[in-house]
């Protein structure tokens, strides 16, 4: 404890408000501004990755249709107006890379981790501003070379965003497999050491720099998830690194990890083999599965904060809430075969990750339960955050669900790789995840900027998103179900698939209703920053430690204050106490006795 | 100053509760009614193996529990926000926040029925992955951007070694009739196989990873260059069924079809007699 009080009182007397612009806003070592800058641009990229993604609902919902705008626009990309199917590709490789890696993975663990980490346990700042700031800075670096993959020759990737080899591997197999494969590479090593870095400080701060009182089991449960995702991240991004780096020399130095002998790709023979294309799909899934949840694990500890908050009760099960998220991080190690049960493995190896993977369900269900009983018997309101938190619940069930079918080898062996994978991971994974980041963003907007998003436009966006949503994704179970596989161009060639035409059409429209019903939140954000009403310290009368600041905190967070902690996160209608919360800074006896004397 | 929260402390959110749960009623409900009509018209490709229905089987199971669960937790979602939206001024949610017995409840229940879903999964995935029986007929399936070719041993049972580095028009596959029994070996870009028949396929690639999908058959593996994945089923049906690549394999994944078609056995004799042979011998 004498430690943490010392590196409390050193890094308060250190940190001097910068006054330049540029040091304050743009190269700033302050976590807030940290974390702000990593929401927009993932913010930004979001909008890409969006639009990619209605790229590949207008060639499956219109296929072979001409779009003369867009072939006028983008001619070598739509020649004659129609999509080309090497772009195709590349809509369907970009759209995953962005989304996961550039979108979800940025705004979850960069963006809230670094905004709330600090904020919540009663630090000053992460425990290596320094690192932070270039832990931010690769960011962007790291999408120089993936936007420079569309102005190389062959174009960008077309491998997918699991980028298997050998395509990945042998520049002749497609023609985004040349350079543009190579960048993208590149890209994924730079962001994976932006990832390192924020995983080290992470760790790092929650452990050490805790305010006094604040034990481990005080900690509000956004921060136990964004501590365990951290410790996942750590583990598991080493992993991919050295993977994209053994793909790098495949493709230039001349090695063969991931190269058989005796293979003719592209007309090119592969002489020296000894590779084994299935060891990339082991070290990229070692992290992929991993990295599901990485972006499951912070949204659900945000969510589970933002449900106490509006229930106006404590989260139900706490300390089993921390074990389930734990239980899920150690088996999320465990389970990665579960995407290669087909891939020619031993189908012993299938039996072993089968079992890991439905043994993962327990603790999800655990904590969708406990979700459920939090509500139960409290005082809902039902705020915008609050109804994306809802909608997270929602389609994590939905979508958690039909991995159940997944999970069964057998049974994978007919879904695997059609849209009935499609549709459960935008659920389980998309668009949980990103209505848990809407979720956050309606919750701590007024602490990051000082205004109150609208809380009716925010309504609107809620009840435009959430029926979109499910029009977009649940019906692909069904295009799953009837045997249509991913990442094809057009299902013309396929007479069992005909019957799908007019469902991939209502998939179409109801995908371009949600991308405007998430535009309604950009004119939220941009109307709101301008002339939104001013936030107060505390506008949702919540517990933890950073609402008792003001809203935005200043420079050093605390001012000349020590914090302490003398509760839990979650004291909501206490009773006995005048109010319906008792923040965690208020001392033990003063929080009922005082304020009800008053 | 009151924001909207703090005057709503003071309000009843009732309406607003009531809304919002039909909203996930309404949704839930929509699931269910398009999955019904989706049941009709976009169901599975009609089964054509053994093996399938097992398959078949073991989804409508799992099917079912995870539509009864999520009816289940939807209607309770609903329910929970209809019946405790706030009250307004007065009322105070309930403090409690454990419960053992009832975390104890929804731990072992949920594990029961995985327990379950593991011995089902897991005794017919070993069954699948048996080996062939007696009598089962074997064919090579080659991948290759962006085609299948099919690889019969002829008569003398025998499939010559294929090497991909020799592959031209004159040697398919590399195969030379001078090789060890090659010389009867037929290759094909149609796969016939017999009805009732079992088939043990030797699924491979030439370049890049494909993945062999008969959706009529249930069936699904991998093709990976250098290596040799089998699959073992028993068509049951006659007729002819689409070979579809499940893997991206390049720009023209979206191409790679193939036809399977099962005959009886006296068909497929005629038909294998037919087809030209690698050393122009019968």
């Amino acid at each position: 404890m004498a430690v943490v009080q010392r590196v409390a009182h050193e890094t308060a007397t250190h940190h001097h408000e910068p006054t330049s612009f540029w040091r304050k806003y743009v190269f700033s070592l302050d976590h807030k501004v940290i974390g702000i800058q990593y929401l927009a641009t993932s913010f930004l990229l979001a909008l890409l990755g969006g639009l990619l993604a209605m790229g590949i609902r207008l060639a499956l919902g219109w296929p072979g249709q001409r779009w003369p705008l867009l072939g006028a626009l983008f001619p070598s990309a739509f020649p004659n107006g129609v999509i080309s199917q090497g772009f195709y590709l590349n809509l369907v490789t970009m759209h995953g890379t962005i989304m996961i890696f550039f979108v979800l993975s940025t705004a979850l663990t960069g963006g809230f981790g670094n905004y709330l980490i600090p904020l919540q346990i009663g630090a000053r700042d992460m425990a290596f501003p320094l690192l932070n700031a270039l832990s931010y800075w690769l960011f962007p670096i790291a999408l120089i070379p993936l936007l420079a993959t569309y102005f190389v020759p062959g174009g960008g990737p077309v491998s997918g965003w699991t980028a298997y080899a050998p395509l990945s591997a042998v520049p002749q197999a497609a023609p985004g497999s040349g350079a543009g494969q190579t960048l993208w590479l590149i890209s994924l090593a730079i962001l994976i050491v932006a990832f390192l870095f924020g995983s080290l400080n992470y760790i790092t701060t929650v452990l050490q720099l805790r305010a006094r009182g604040m034990s481990m089991m005080r900690l509000p449960l956004t921060v136990w998830a964004m501590f365990i995702t951290a410790i996942i991240s750590l583990l598991s991004f080493p992993v991919l690194l050295a993977a994209a780096i053994m793909l790098l020399f495949d493709r230039h130095a001349g090695t063969s990890f991931f190269l058989p002998a005796g293979a003719v790709i592209g007309g090119r023979v592969i002489e020296a083999g000894g590779g084994d294309p299935l060891l990339w799909q082991h070290l990229f899934w070692f992290l992929g599965h991993p990295e599901v949840y990485i972006l499951i694990l912070p949204a659900m500890g945000m969510v589970s904060d933002i449900i106490a908050n509006n229930a106006r009760k404590p989260i139900f099960g706490y300390p089993v809430m921390v074990l389930s998220v734990a239980a899920i991080a150690l088996l999320s190690f465990l389970v990665w075969g579960h995407h290669m049960f087909v891939s020619g493995m031993h189908p012993m190896l299938g039996t072993a990750f089968m079992i890991t993977t439905l043994i993962i369900a327990v603790p999800s269900a655990i904590k969708t339960f406990n979700w459920l009983a939090t509500l139960w018997g409290g005082k809902i309101r039902f705020t915008p955050q609050m109804l994306f938190a809802i909608g997270f619940v929602s389609l994590f069930v939905t979508g958690g669900l039909t991995g159940l079918v997944l999970g069964n080898p057998a049974v994978d062996m007919y879904f695997h790789d059609t849209y009935f994978v499609v549709a459960h991971f935008h659920f389980v994974m998309g668009s949980a995840s990103l209505f848990a980041i809407f979720a956050g963003l309606y919750h701590w907007f007024p602490k990051m900027f000082g205004r109150m998003l609208d809380e009716r436009l925010g309504r609107l966006h809620f009840w435009l998103a959430l029926p979109a949503t499910y029009a977009t994704f649940f019906p692909m179970h069904f295009a799953g179900i009837a045997g249509m596989v991913r990442r094809i161009y057009s299902t013309e060639l396929y007479g069992f698939l005909g019957g799908l035409e007019g469902l991939n059409r209502f998939v179409s429209i109801a995908a371009f209703v949600m991308f405007a019903a998430h535009m309604v939140f950009v004119v939220n954000v941009v109307y709101s920053l301008v002339r939104g009403r001013r936030a107060s310290e505390n506008p949702w009368r919540a517990t933890t430690l950073e609402w008792s600041v003001p809203s935005p905190p200043p420079h050093g967070n605390w001012g000349d204050r020590e914090v302490e902690v003398h509760r839990w996160a979650y004291d909501y209608s206490v009773p006995g106490a005048p109010d319906d919360f008792v923040p965690q800074h208020v001392p033990a006896e003063v929080g009922v006795t005082a304020r009800a004397r008053s | 100053m009151a924001t909207d929260v703090e005057r709503a402390e003071q309000r009843p959110e009732t309406l607003r509760g009531a809304t919002v749960a039909a909203l996930i009623w309404a949704v839930s409900l929509a699931a269910i009614a398009g999955t019904w009509v989706a049941a009709r018209r976009w169901w599975f490709p009609e089964l054509a193996s053994q093996q399938g229905a097992l398959v078949d089987r073991l989804f409508t199971t799992i099917f079912v529990i995870i539509a009864i669960v999520f009816v289940l937790v939807q209607a309770t979602l609903g329910w929970v926000l209809w019946r405790y939206a706030s009250r307004g001024a007065g009322h105070r949610a309930a403090p409690w926040h454990e419960n053992p017995r009832l975390e104890l409840a929804w731990t072992v229940i949920p594990a029961v029925i995985l327990i379950t879903l593991t011995v089902l999964g897991g005794s017919l995935w070993l069954r699948v992955h048996s080996a062939a029986p007696a009598g089962a007929m074997t064919v090579e399936v080659i991948a290759e951007q962006f085609g299948w070719r099919f690889h019969y041993p002829g008569p003398d049972g025998v499939l010559g070694s294929i090497d991909f580095r020799g592959d031209s028009r004159n040697a398919p596959l590399g195969l030379r009739a001078d090789l060890a029994g090659a010389a009867d070996d037929v290759v094909s870009r149609e796969l016939y196989l017999v009805v009732d028949r079992p088939v043990r396929l030797l699924i491979r690639s030439k370049d890049v990873i494909h993945s062999f999908y008969v959706p009529h058959f249930r069936i699904k593996q991998d093709a990976v260059p250098g290596r040799t994945s089998p699959v073992v089923f028993t068509p049951t049906r006659t007729g002819t069924f689409p070979i579809v690549c499940a893997e991206l394999c390049g720009v023209g994944h979206y191409v790679m079809a193939g036809t399977l078609k099962v005959v009886t056995a006296d068909e497929f004799e005629a038909w294998l007699a037919s087809q030209p042979t690698i050393g122009g011998v019968r």
